[in-house]
């Protein structure tokens, strides 16, 4: 599982119907330092993130095992709000 | 699956509900890789180096709970016979 930030979102009038009702939102990887990483995800919120709120994403068909995501056209989703990354 | 260090924790409040009571930890893929985020079962600490399971197998480890994870920490290595590169 990745550690990323909500950089955005994404509208999509003509979807899957599966993703009806879903929000999307842009995430850019960070690392445990939160600095920005390369690359950005397209996920699926299960847990009502906000804009520029730490996240937990989960990728490919685990991702399906979120919330409400059974059996949906989904390999990326957010499943937990950080709050906290401590380093040893 | 491959072999990584435990380097942190992560902590997040509001998460999936697949997700509640699990640990979270902050995984550097060995020798020099990326950190990730895997799911403990087997209580691995600290300083630990573990064998993670990736990918939807990675769920796997917590049958027949569905919870939503793409990596998850299922050994703790003692020690290691073979190249030294591996791991350092």
């Amino acid at each position: 599982m990745l550690l990323a930030r909500i950089i955005g979102s994404v509208v999509a009038t003509r979807k899957d119907p599966r993703l009806e009702g879903k929000k999307l939102l842009i995430c850019r990887l960070v690392d445990p330092n939160g600095s920005d990483e390369k690359g950005y995800v397209i996920a699926v919120d299960t847990v009502h993130a906000g804009f520029r709120e730490d996240v937990l994403i989960v990728q490919g068909s685990s991702a399906r095992m979120a919330d409400g995501c059974k059996d949906t056209p989904v390999d990326a989703a957010i499943v937990g709000i950080v709050d906290e990354v401590s380093q040893d | 699956m491959y072999l990584g260090k435990v380097i942190g924790r992560v902590v997040c409040t509001i998460k999936d509900p697949g997700l509640e009571a699990t640990k979270l930890l902050l995984v550097r893929r060995l020798p020099n890789g990326p950190a990730v985020v895997a799911i403990d079962a087997v209580g691995a600490g600290a300083g630990e180096t573990v064998y993670v399971c990736r990918g939807r197998e990675a769920a796997f480890a917590f049958k027949p709970k569905d919870v939503p994870t793409e990596a998850t920490v299922v050994a703790i290595v003692d020690h290691i016979e073979g190249p030294e590169a591996v791991t350092s």
